[in-house]
């Protein structure tokens, strides 16, 4: 930023004094607002800054950065999770380096978190050398996807179609099979940590859309038996708060079935989790679907198009284009949602910590580090997915369409 | 110029053939082609498919429910409870039925809500006001704060101000003493408040009687000055009513109406005052912080969305700048803050249902309570999302009637 060369066009740059008096000091009572947020600060920054440093322990934290990270899963089956990583890290080269902007700066700066993972100032105890290394493969993985991107001649359609395939990969080498040696069965009480957070939210997400689109197609829909039903479904799921799903899933759904019919905990809350992902994500579609004109529709059945492929062909993919900032922002929601879980039992984030915190008598008033360390890896990743949708709506410009 | 050939020259040809119901006699679309019938058949289906689904969950149940001897009526609510609440409005004992109980819960709620909506509703404002703020730091500090709050989910905030706040606070000998004064331990909060006397009725109805008679009068009032021009003070009047009412009624009921209560420390514990449970302030400074941000988010937008040539044109007719913001600015923000300040409202309601995990005795936890108590999953259930819906059944009903008042005054 230079100053002083005279441009033509926008008015010149104020001069740091002119900036600091115009916005700290414009009036007398901005003045005195500006004296004490200035002492707030260095009140705060002084004890958050001696807190963290001085008085806090944050050996429960440092110390079950695993658990965290993967909750129970079984020691000699942790490359499956490595392996999901991987993949991740290269897909996400492979996106940066087809679309370039904001993915690929969104890719830099995941390879760049797991480079810092690495060389964080732990002992060698709770981070091991073999884990560094491991994340450290990650950047290099990114590189070798970005490579790929900027080079292979890839449609970028393929792209949402590879990362959605690498997803029910995940499923499949996190659970494995029962008579596959390479990949034992891991039940899904073992999945634990930020991997079922994550684990929760992107099914709650991928497999409330297809509900959804069809609730709000429903709701739109001029069958009234059709519409009276989507509407009381949407309705209640909506009317009631998260909670009630997922204990009525975990608790009332077992009543609700045959006794033959056993389904585990992980899998009811998912389905507790879809099932109020849906109802959202349906009101969500219907403001896409009310976003088409009418002149759509009319220009369809001009071309002689049936209702059915009206609909497919020409108002959903508009529609679905229109709500993609909304589905992100859904999704961030339901990744904070996924705490939720905790009530019905999983041992998510938030159960980890609560178990970590139980599971040493030492740790018994270090109730503050590990909820604030819980809160941050919250932030980072709803902080930085928020951020990345932002610039990417911008880039597109897809709220302008 | 041709003659336009008459309608009734051809005659109607299915109608007039015979008197045979029309679908022997239809000709031309297929049966299977014809959009009606493909309507009809989707919609049998569906609502098929629905009745089986809602039969095959039913069915289950009943037979879940008499394989454990278990009815699946609401008589067991009569039944006395046997469990303590922690904390409840109205009186309560383990001896109490049931529906007693889940109504101590119910109450539990709407007092957490209504605390939680207005505190955050002040928090939220002051916010956003802050945010607004034309002084860069403030503004930051601002949305520095927001930005924390609403990227952390509710009950990891919960978790802190519960877990590692509120039971962490000294023993009630070391109690933390701010001004006021309050009392923070684990006890919870003392703190020196109102208490009632026995002359508080009477004077409620002083009260009462206020709020209804400044709304009416500054109505007419102000009916009376857009009426006639002249100026009646009509904001000023309602204020003298709303103030001057409960002061004669203080004089009239005879003692004091409330007495102070302060928190005395004794052997072994604190005594008068107000106290609050450290369940109750923990849920409650967790959702009015949470909700505080979005609230802010809310006006802001609503705020920033009055035009700039509204404020422009009250200067230009004269008017003061409390005028412009009271009788322009104002109207005009809050129709565009109501309904996303009350669907907050609404989240905070649905939010407090997180009590259970903290503990606090809300409808859920009550109803939590007595499943694991009678075993009554199913009635209580529902009786629990039934309430839940209602609420924000209720809520959208108003809403949508004030967004048709509203959209009426548009223009």
């Amino acid at each position: 930023m230079s100053v002083g060369e005279t441009v033509i066009g926008p008015p010149a740059r104020p001069t740091p004094a002119q900036w600091v008096r115009k916005n700290l000091f414009s009036s007398p009572f901005n003045s005195a607002l500006t004296v004490i947020s200035v002492l707030v600060i260095v009140l705060a920054a002084r004890g958050i800054g001696r807190w963290v440093f001085v008085t806090a322990d944050w050996s429960p934290v440092v110390q079950s950065l695993r658990l965290f990270a993967v909750g129970p899963y079984p020691a000699e089956q942790l490359w499956r999770i490595w392996f999901i990583v991987y993949m991740v890290s290269f897909l996400m080269g492979v996106s940066g380096g087809r679309f370039g902007g904001t993915v690929r700066t969104f890719a830099v700066a995941l390879a760049v978190a797991f480079g810092v993972l690495a060389v964080l100032p732990i002992s060698p105890d709770y981070l091991p050398l073999d884990t560094r290394l491991r994340l450290l493969l990650n950047p290099v993985m990114a590189v070798a996807g970005y490579v790929v991107g900027r080079r292979a001649p890839i449609q970028a359609r393929w792209l949402p179609l590879a990362w959605l395939s690498s997803f029910a990969l995940t499923i499949v080498m996190l659970g494995g099979f029962r008579n596959v040696a390479l990949l034992p069965y891991v039940e899904s009480g073992k999945w634990g940590g930020l991997t079922l957070t994550f684990l929760l939210a992107l099914v709650g997400i991928v497999a409330s859309f297809p509900i959804g689109v069809l609730l709000a197609l429903g709701r739109q829909s001029n069958l009234p038996v059709v519409k009276a039903l989507c509407i009381v479904f949407i309705e209640v799921v909506r009317g009631v708060p998260l909670v009630t799903i997922l204990f009525m899933v975990s608790i009332i759904l077992p009543l609700f079935l045959p006794d033959n019919i056993r389904i585990d905990r992980v899998l009811r809350a998912m389905l507790g989790m879809t099932l109020f992902a849906a109802a959202y994500m349906a009101e969500n579609v219907r403001g896409g679907l009310q976003s088409i004109p009418r002149g759509q529709y009319e220009a369809a059945k001009a071309l002689g198009l049936t209702g059915f492929q009206t609909t497919l062909l020409i108002v959903l993919p508009q529609a679905l284009r229109v709500v993609i900032p909304a589905i992100v922002g859904q999704f961030i929601a339901l990744f904070m949602d996924t705490t939720l879980a905790i009530i019905v039992g999983l041992l998510e984030l938030l159960a980890v910590g609560r178990a970590v915190l139980n599971s040493n008598p030492a740790w018994l008033f270090r109730d503050m580090e590990v909820y604030l360390f819980i809160a941050l890896i919250f932030w980072i990743f709803t902080f930085s997915m928020s951020f990345a949708s932002r610039r990417v709506e911008a880039a597109v410009g897809l709220g302008k369409r | 110029m041709e003659p336009a050939p008459a309608r009734s020259s051809f005659p109607p040809m299915a109608n007039t053939a015979s008197s045979l119901p029309r679908f022997l006699t239809r000709k031309g679309v297929p049966l299977w082609r014809d959009v009606e019938v493909l309507k009809w058949t989707a919609q049998i289906v569906s609502a098929a498919l629905v009745i089986w689904f809602v039969y095959f969950f039913i069915s289950n149940v009943i037979r879940a429910a008499n394989a454990r001897n278990l009815g699946l009526g609401y008589g067991f609510l009569d039944n006395a409870a046997g469990f303590p609440i922690a904390e409840s409005v109205v009186p309560y004992d383990p001896s109490r039925s049931f529906g007693y109980a889940l109504w101590v819960g119910f109450l539990n709620t709407v007092k957490v809500s209504l605390v939680g909506i207005v505190l955050a509703t002040v928090l939220g404002l002051f916010i956003a006001l802050a945010r607004l703020s034309t002084n860069w730091l403030v503004s930051n500090l601002a949305g520095i704060y927001i930005n924390i709050i609403r990227n952390v989910p509710l009950l990891v905030q919960l978790f802190i101000w519960y877990f590692a706040v509120f039971q962490k606070l000294p023993p009630v000998r070391n109690a933390i003493a701010l001004p006021g004064p309050v009392y923070l331990s684990q006890r919870g909060l003392y703190m020196t408040g109102p208490a009632p006397t026995e002359t508080f009725r009477a004077w409620l109805v002083f009260v009462v009687a206020a709020v209804v008679l400044a709304g009416v009068l500054h109505r007419l009032l102000l009916r009376y000055q857009v009426q006639t021009g002249r100026t009646t003070y009509p904001l000023l009047s309602a204020t003298a009513v709303l103030l001057g009412l409960p002061l004669i009624g203080w004089l009239a009921v005879g003692s004091p109406p409330l007495t102070i209560t302060r928190p005395v420390l004794e052997r072994f514990n604190f005594v008068g005052g107000l106290r609050l449970t450290p369940e109750f302030v923990a849920l409650l400074v967790g959702l009015v912080i949470y909700t505080s941000a979005f609230i802010a988010e809310v006006m802001r937008g609503g705020i920033l969305a009055v035009h700039k040539g509204q404020v422009e044109a009250a200067k230009a007719l004269g008017f003061s700048t409390p005028q412009t913001l009271r009788l322009i600015v104002l109207p005009l923000a809050l129709r565009v803050i109501i309904p996303p300040l009350i669907s907050q409202y609404l989240n905070l309601t649905k939010n407090s249902s997180l009590a259970v995990i903290i503990g606090y005795p809300d409808l859920f936890f009550v109803g939590r309570t007595i499943i694991n108590q009678a075993g009554q999953a199913v009635p209580v259930f529902l009786l629990i999302m039934a309430v839940y819906l209602s609420l924000s059944l209720f809520t959208s009903a108003v809403l949508n009637v004030y967004n048709r008042k509203v959209q009426l005054v548009e223009r």
